[in-house]
């Protein structure tokens, strides 16, 4: 069994092998992969037993269920008009320089990728981003450096 | 006359430590009882639509089929609003209570937490309040299991029928109303959907009864509500006030002295101008005199240097890229509105163009098939009738 199909057969027995067991099943994919390749939505839609179709309908219609490679840190940057209002621009310029690369684009060794968002439900704390399930709110230029900085250190430990 | 002040109220966040007592006692009070004083209570629906509490509980009850499902909304996702997620992490057992009382009512046994993708890290925290309450429900002799849903980042899905499409593994598109989910809902069964603030508000009037909660508020609008205040304002925050504030009240309080504009209700919400701040009441439905604005709590402020263009341009980007897309008028003329708006700036199109678009966001409120669709007229209709002049080249 390839590892795919392995993480699919692990997830259907986890949550069950219903059409209402397949968000999280999605879920479980991304949060091991980060992205839901056209062959893992095949593997599931065989696993389920519906149509691949179906499968790719309902992964395509959710913006956190990425259907293109992404980093194993996704950093989306809420857009919406309050944090459009406190500079969410210059929290991406400072995201772009930090990483060299722009957003909708993952970096070289695959770690990360800048996306933008919408309304995160921090308005009161504009600027936000989410990197993965994590919170950074009133952010600025400076703060988004070191962010990444310690991110990037964390990559460097030995596993 | 002399300046309002805005009454804060302090019931949702009260830490209440006889959570385990209210929740026996409700149980023990029989289901008519309950509902009659939901009902009276006058509590209407906290997501913004302001549907009667007590009603929703009564017709899922009445409602044939032996299978019943309690959902709470927590897929808060309109721009301003940010209540819920406060709600959930610091008094998570109001809610929950607020879920067992409305199963015994509805005869549910099953219950869900939709929560969106965003708020994923509440999830330990939750997970482990529910554990406490499913010991506590045990306790009590009740028969009832909550589990949180993720959702994956779709504002849509905080539209009831399109949130429970996506529980079933579906692409987030609302269904055609009726039938309603108090009679067809979650798996085609009966299903109880509140939203997180309502089921936290049914705790206040499970406590102190519906007398305590009916002289907050005015007329068809009782109760506190939770406010997201956010924007051009120096004390940014959620704040609990009472029903029955003008705009005006709520700018005197809150703005930063240079206050143009405010959005009620988040950006499927109204823009309310300087001008009409005096006569605009923030509350559900008909007052005897102006206008009364419905809300979900989302209170954005605009001061003298933003350009209403720019938040009506942000407003469509948002909604032309969560429309779920099965229905042509949503679809479309949200693309078209973006367009169109951006190409009026340009001076690629003649102001007149802007009545047109106008005329087009009418024709969304007739024949879009959900609420999205519909009330991107309201924003639109309100920013470019009050500020037409910043949206012209």
């Amino acid at each position: 069994m390839t590892e795919v199909q392995t993480l699919v057969k692990e997830l259907a027995d986890k949550h069950g092998r219903k059409r209402e067991n397949l968000m999280p099943i999605l879920q479980g994919i991304i949060e091991k992969d980060r992205f839901i390749s056209e062959y893992a939505m095949k593997e599931i839609a065989r696993e389920l037993d519906i149509s691949t179709a179906e499968v790719f309908g309902t992964a395509t219609f959710y913006s956190f269920l990425d259907t293109e490679v992404r980093g194993k840190y996704v950093i989306r940057v809420c857009k919406t008009i309050t944090c459009a209002m406190k500079g969410k621009n210059q929290i991406l310029l400072a995201l772009e320089d930090s990483l060299k690369i722009k957003v909708g684009d993952t970096t070289p060794d695959k770690k990360f990728t800048i996306l933008e968002t919408n309304c995160l439900g921090w308005c009161h704390k504009a600027p936000a981003m989410l990197i993965n399930d994590d919170v950074y709110t009133e952010l600025t230029p400076e703060m988004v450096r070191q962010i990444i900085e310690e991110y990037r250190k964390r990559e460097e430990l030995p596993e | 006359m002399g300046k309002k002040q805005l009454r804060r109220v302090d019931l949702i966040f009260a830490n209440d430590d006889d959570y385990l007592q209210i929740l026996k006692k409700s149980l023990d009070i029989p289901t008519e009882e309950i509902i009659n004083e939901m009902i009276n209570s006058g509590l209407k629906g906290r997501g913004g639509a302001g549907f009667p509490t007590g009603l929703k509980w009564k017709l899922t009850g009445e409602s044939k089929g032996k299978q019943k499902y309690i959902i709470c909304n927590a897929d808060e996702g309109e721009p301003g609003t940010f209540k819920d997620r406060e709600i959930l992490t610091q008094v998570p057992y109001k809610v929950l209570t607020g879920m067992a009382v409305a199963a015994k009512v509805a005869g549910a046994t099953k219950g869900y937490i939709y929560l969106r993708g965003e708020y994923r890290f509440l999830v330990p925290l939750l997970n482990k309040e529910i554990e406490k309450f499913h010991v506590l429900c045990k306790d009590a002799g009740l028969d009832f299991k909550v589990e949180i849903f993720l959702g994956s980042g779709a504002y849509i899905c905080g539209e009831e029928s399109a949130l429970m499409e996506s529980m079933e593994g579906k692409r987030g598109e609302p269904r055609n109303k009726p039938p309603y989910p108090t009679e067809v809902g979650y798996m085609g069964k009966p299903t109880v959907i509140n939203n997180v603030e309502t089921l936290a508000h049914t705790f206040t009037i499970l406590k102190y009864g519906a007398k305590k909660f009916r002289d907050l508020g005015v007329q068809d609008s009782r109760g506190s509500k939770l406010f997201s205040v956010s924007g051009d304002t120096p004390i940014p925050g959620i704040y609990e006030l009472e029903l029955g504030m003008t705009v005006q009240d709520f700018v005197d309080d809150f703005s930063d002295g240079d206050c143009k504009a405010v959005q009620v209700g988040g950006a499927s919400g109204f823009l309310v101008p300087r001008k009409r701040f005096a006569e605009t009441n923030i509350g559900y439905q008909g007052k005897l005199t102006g206008i009364s604005l419905p809300t979900g709590g989302s209170m954005m402020l605009f001061n003298s240097s933003r350009s209403m263009f720019n938040v009506l341009d942000n407003y469509l980007d948002f909604f032309q890229e969560e429309s779920c897309g099965q229905c042509t008028p949503c679809r479309v003329g949200c693309q078209q509105l973006v367009k169109g708006i951006e190409a009026v700036k340009r001076g690629d199109k003649p102001a007149s163009y802007l009545d047109k678009l106008l005329k087009l966001t009418d024709t969304m409120k007739y024949t879009a098939k959900c609420g999205l669709g519909q009330s991107v007229a309201n924003s639109f209709q309100s920013i470019v009738e009050n500020f037409r002049e910043e949206m012209i080249y």
